[in-house]
Order: structure tokens, then C-alpha cells, then sequence
């Protein structure tokens, strides 16, 4: 069953068109590798998805059409986007940006969501009293994690979420992403630059070339092919 | 030390009319990025629909709490009708779109108030108590006692409730909220109406002191202004706690240096408002950055 459905998806920023006629559909629980180099429009497809910036085509996600939906309406729908960079909010604690997350609902089901998140990543309730901007790098990628799980999304979708972080804490986000997949059959679709890590846990890939997708199939496909290997796992 | 004392009271309940809106001042700096010129003649105006009930036969404290409903919505209606519609534009036509606010409400409270002073009745008793050989007035305790429990009202809120929660995380990070759900837009338009309904607070506790006319407030708001660069620009405690310190210190002056006189409370305040832009423009409790929406 397709989760989301993207047609034809046309952005632009200003004079600059950043995806031409992106199609591409995802699969409830799976998870998604969207690769390319940088400029591919990788980022601006999910900003798309979100209603963050302006395009044609059509966006269907549960067999709703959201194209023209505003960015807080498609979120509270089920879709949590982690932007890059992260978005944590410096200046809150770390349980008050997990509590952000869950802000449409209040009462029990919320301390059982911040105890689950917890057990994913038990730094976090080692620091919830702290401004999550005191947080180191790959803490606050845990962080907004967490907080979008908060909001109990149907789809998670990640931007980058490797970026400038330590081997080790890559692979703990990974590690979790999977159990997350495995465990409530959450739905993934997540952008990296860093192929060779996307591609050992996502089921399936596509990679972007200038705003459309080049190429598309199942991980350990694309692991073999030799365009793939060259262009974006460099071996 | 008795006089002593009690110019230090006294500097508390003028100050704590400052920091109440200062406060405003920063509510709507945090989540518009702009200040507001126009705090104080908002404020003004709910004071003048404070009195229209009182009129109409509410006792005080009914048209008090009516008058801080009104502000509260009213502050909303300006934020959605005149500064939603500029949001995207540079900070200077916000600045001015506010300072146009200003214009228009002290003019309307004239045309529809007419602008001779009038009476605006305290809503506390007249006498003094004595408090360890210092006479301290009822009133000014009433006013300590509203501005500091409407203040702790609001950092409960703030710190407490979905609501505040949400509010700040829409004032620090638009974008960020946005993505998880929160109506950013509309949480900025309900710091608008808290700010005037602090403001509204202040309007109604100075009115009896310094009489109810259309220009009541701007000195106030200058005081405020101070206050608000003294504390650091939108840092809610920077504000109130300047606020206070400013009312304490101006009636020290007052009383204590010769050639200190009323006329020089103004300048004064103003002067610490040019020294601190000049020495240490983020204030006392302010970042250096102050994240813009």
C-alpha cells in the first residue's frame, strides 16, 4: 500500500528550479533512502512534502491530496519532518522540546511517549532538565528524533541526519531508525548524502540527479551497481 | 531610614507600572521581532473602555477583568489586521506600522472620549499602614500586589502550560513549530493580546495616579522603553526586573540628589537607555543575538 505518492512534483527558488517532474512513491513500513550529491534537490523534496515551499505536481499521502495543505496542517496529519541542522530549540529544555512534539494531546499517553523515547535514547532523560542547546551534536539529533516520534507520525522523514556526527552515534541513530521501522512499522524516508550508511539500513533508494529521480531499487542493488559505487560510496 | 524605606516602596509601585509594560514590550518583541510603539497607547485605550463600563455600572473590579478581556482580544484583532499583513516586510514598516497605531488609538480615544483629563477611580482603599514605623499607602501595596500576581500569572503560564509551551516555541523557532504542528501564526497574534492585556493592567493603575487622558502613556512607555533596553530586548525578566529598579532608583534620585527634580525623572531614564545601547547594547539579562521569527 503506498503511504505517499509524489507526481510530477515542480519547485523552484526564485529563478532557480530545484526539482524537475519528481515522481516517486513509498511503501507503508519501509524505509526510503532519497541520495545525491548536493543540489540535487534532495532538501527541497522534503521541504515540498512538508508545504514549505511552493510546486506543482501533486503530493498524496494516505490517499489524501495534501499538495496545497500549509506546513502545520500536513504535520499534524502524521508527517514529522527533522529538518537539517536539526531544529531543536536551543533554548528549551530537553523535555520541553519533547513535550513540543506532543503538543496536540495531553494526559497519559504523553509520559508513556516520553518514556518510550527515553528508552531509545536514554542521554536524553540523563538530561531533559538541560537547554537542549547545551547539547552535543549527535544528542540533539536524538533529541529532535524523539520529539518528532513524539507526535506519533505515521511518516518520519530525515534530513541528513549523519551530518557532521561521529561514526559510532551515526550508526546508534541508525540502530534506532531500524527498531522504530521494525518494532511500530514506522514508515522512513530519509535523505543522506552518506550513501554507504543510508544504504545498509533502508530496504530501498533513489538517488536525485538534478531534481528528478536518476535511479531507483532495492539497497543491495543499488550497492552493487557500479555508477552508484563510483558517484556516491566512493570504493 | 523611615523616608528611606518609604521611597523604596514607592519606587517599587511606580517601577512595577514600568516593568508590567515592559513586559508587554517584550512579549511582542519575542515573537514579532518589532517594537511595538504603540504598547502604550493601547493600553491607554483599554483604560478608557475600563471606565466606559464602570460607567455603564460594573463595579471595578468587574470592569477591570472586563477591560483585560477586551485588551487581551483586542491585541489580537491588531496583530491579525495590521501587522500580519507586514510580516514579510523589512522591521522599519513594522516600526512604523505600529507607530501609526499610535496615532491612530490616542487620536480615536480623544474623538470618542474627548481629550480633557478625567477622573479613573482606584480600585483600592485610601488609607496608609504602618509596617515597622514605614507608612506605606494601601494603594501603593494594591499596586505592587496586581502587577506582580498578573506578572506570576504569566511566567506560570509560560513555563507551565501547552499553550506557553507552545507560544515560546513559536517565537523562537517558527520554522521548527511549524513542522511539528503548532499554528505559529496564531500563537504570535495571542502574544500580542497577552502583551496588551499586561498593558491594559499597567493603564488601569496609573489612571488614578496620574489622571486619565489620551497621553497618559507615553511616558510610561518611555519608562518602559528603558526598562526594556536595561533588561536586555525581549527578556521577559531583564524587563520586570529593570522595570523595578528603575522605579526604585529614579525616586531615590528624586529624593535624596538636590538638583533632582521631576522634571528630571524623564532624561534620566532616557539616559540610561542611551548608555546602555552605547555600553552593553543585549541589556543585563538579554542574549547577544536575539533570534528574529
Amino acid at each position: 500500500m503506498p503511504l505517499l505518492e509524489l507526481e510530477q512534483l515542480e519547485a523552484r527558488y526564485g529563478a532557480v528550479r530545484a526539482l524537475h517532474g519528481l515522481s516517486l512513491t513509498l511503501d507503508e513500513g519501509t524505509i526510503v533512502a532519497l541520495l545525491g550529491a548536493n543540489g540535487a534537490g534532495k532538501t527541497t523534496a522534503l521541504r515540498a512534502i512538508s508545504g514549505l515551499v511552493r510546486k506543482s505536481g501533486e503530493i498524496i499521502f494516505g490517499g489524501r491530496r495534501i499538495t496545497r495543505y500549509t506546513p502545520e496542517r500536513i504535520a499534524r496529519l502524521g508527517i514529522a519532518h527533522v529538518p537539517e541542522g536539526r531544529g531543536a530549540i536551543a533554548e528549551l529544555t530537553v523535555r520541553e522540546n519533547l513535550r513540543l512534539g506532543a503538543h496536540l494531546r495531553r494526559g497519559r499517553s504523553v509520559k508513556d511517549d516520553l518514556a518510550a523515547v527515553y528508552g531509545y535514547f536514554p542521554v536524553l532523560e540523563e538530561k531533559q532538565g538541560d537547554p537542549a542547546g547545551s547539547l552535543s551534536g549527535g544528542q540533539q539529533q536524538m533529541l529532535v528524533i524523539g520529539r518528532a516520534l513524539m507526535a506519533r507520525p505515521q511518516l518520519l522523514m530525515l534530513d541528513e541526519p549523519s551530518l557532521g556526527l561521529a561514526p559510532l552515534v551515526v550508526r546508534e541513530i541508525y540502530a534506532v531508525l531500524e527498531r522504530l521501522n521494525r518494532e511500530r512499522g514506522l514508515t522512513v524516508l530519509v535523505v543522506e548524502q552518506n550513501a554507504s550508511v543510508a544504504l545498509q539500513t533502508a530496504s530501498s533508494a533513489c538517488v536525485l540527479e538534478v531534481g528528478r529521480v536518476a535511479l531507483q531499487g532495492a539497497s543491495a542493488e543499488l550497492r552493487e551497481q557500479e555508477s552508484v559505487r563510483r558517484a556516491y560510496l566512493g570504493y | 531610614m523611615q523616608q528611606f524605606a518609604q521611597q523604596v516602596v514607592s519606587g517599587i509601585a511606580s517601577g512595577a507600572i514600568y516593568a508590567s509594560l515592559a513586559l508587554a514590550l517584550a512579549l511582542v518583541y519575542r515573537a514579532s521581532g518589532v517594537v511595538n510603539f504603540a504598547q502604550g497607547e493601547m493600553a491607554m485605550f483599554s483604560t478608557y473602555v475600563a471606565l466606559a463600563f464602570i460607567n455603564h455600572g460594573l463595579s471595578y473590579w468587574a470592569a477591570f477583568f472586563a477591560a483585560i478581556g477586551v485588551a487581551l482580544a483586542g491585541g489580537i484583532v491588531v496583530e491579525r489586521a495590521a501587522i500580519r499583513p507586514v510580516e514579510h516586510a523589512p522591521v522599519l514598516s513594522v516600526v512604523i506600522v505600529t507607530i501609526g497605531l499610535l496615532v491612530i488609538f490616542n487620536g480615536l480615544a480623544a474623538w470618542i472620549w474627548s481629550p480633557q483629563v478625567q477622573f479613573f477611580p482606584s480600585g483600592f482603599p485610601g488609607g496608609t499602614v504602618d509596617v515597622g514605623g514605614v507608612t506605606i499607602g494601601w494603594d501603593q501595596i494594591g499596586v505592587i500586589g496586581v502587577t506582580l500576581a498578573a506578572m506570576l500569572v504569566f511566567f506560570l503560564f509560560f513555563r507551565f502550560t501547552r499553550v506557553g509551551l507552545t507560544m515560546r516555541a513559536a517565537a523562537l523557532n517558527g520554522e521548527a513549530s511549524r513542522l511539528l504542528g503548532v499554528r505559529v501564526s496564531w500563537m504570535l497574534a495571542l502574544g500580542w493580546g497577552f502583551a496588551a492585556a499586561l498593558g491594559a493592567i499597567s493603564g488601569m493603575l496609573i489612571a488614578p495616579i496620574d489622571l486619565l487622558t489620551p497621553n497618559m502613556m507615553q511616558s510610561v512607555l518611555l519608562y518602559a522603553f528603558a526598562a526594556v533596553v536595561l533588561g536586555g530586548m525581549g527578556s521577559p525578566v531583564g524587563a520586570v526586573v529593570a522595570g523595578l529598579a528603575l522605579g526604585v532608583t529614579l525616586n531615590l534620585l528624586g529624593t535624596y540628589v538636590n538638583f533632582v527634580t521631576p522634571e528630571l525623572r524623564l532624561p534620566l531614564a532616557l539616559g540610561v537607555l542611551l548608555t546602555v545601547l552605547i555600553v552593553k547594547p543585549s541589556g543585563l539579562f538579554g542574549s547577544a543575538a536575539v533570534r528574529r521569527v
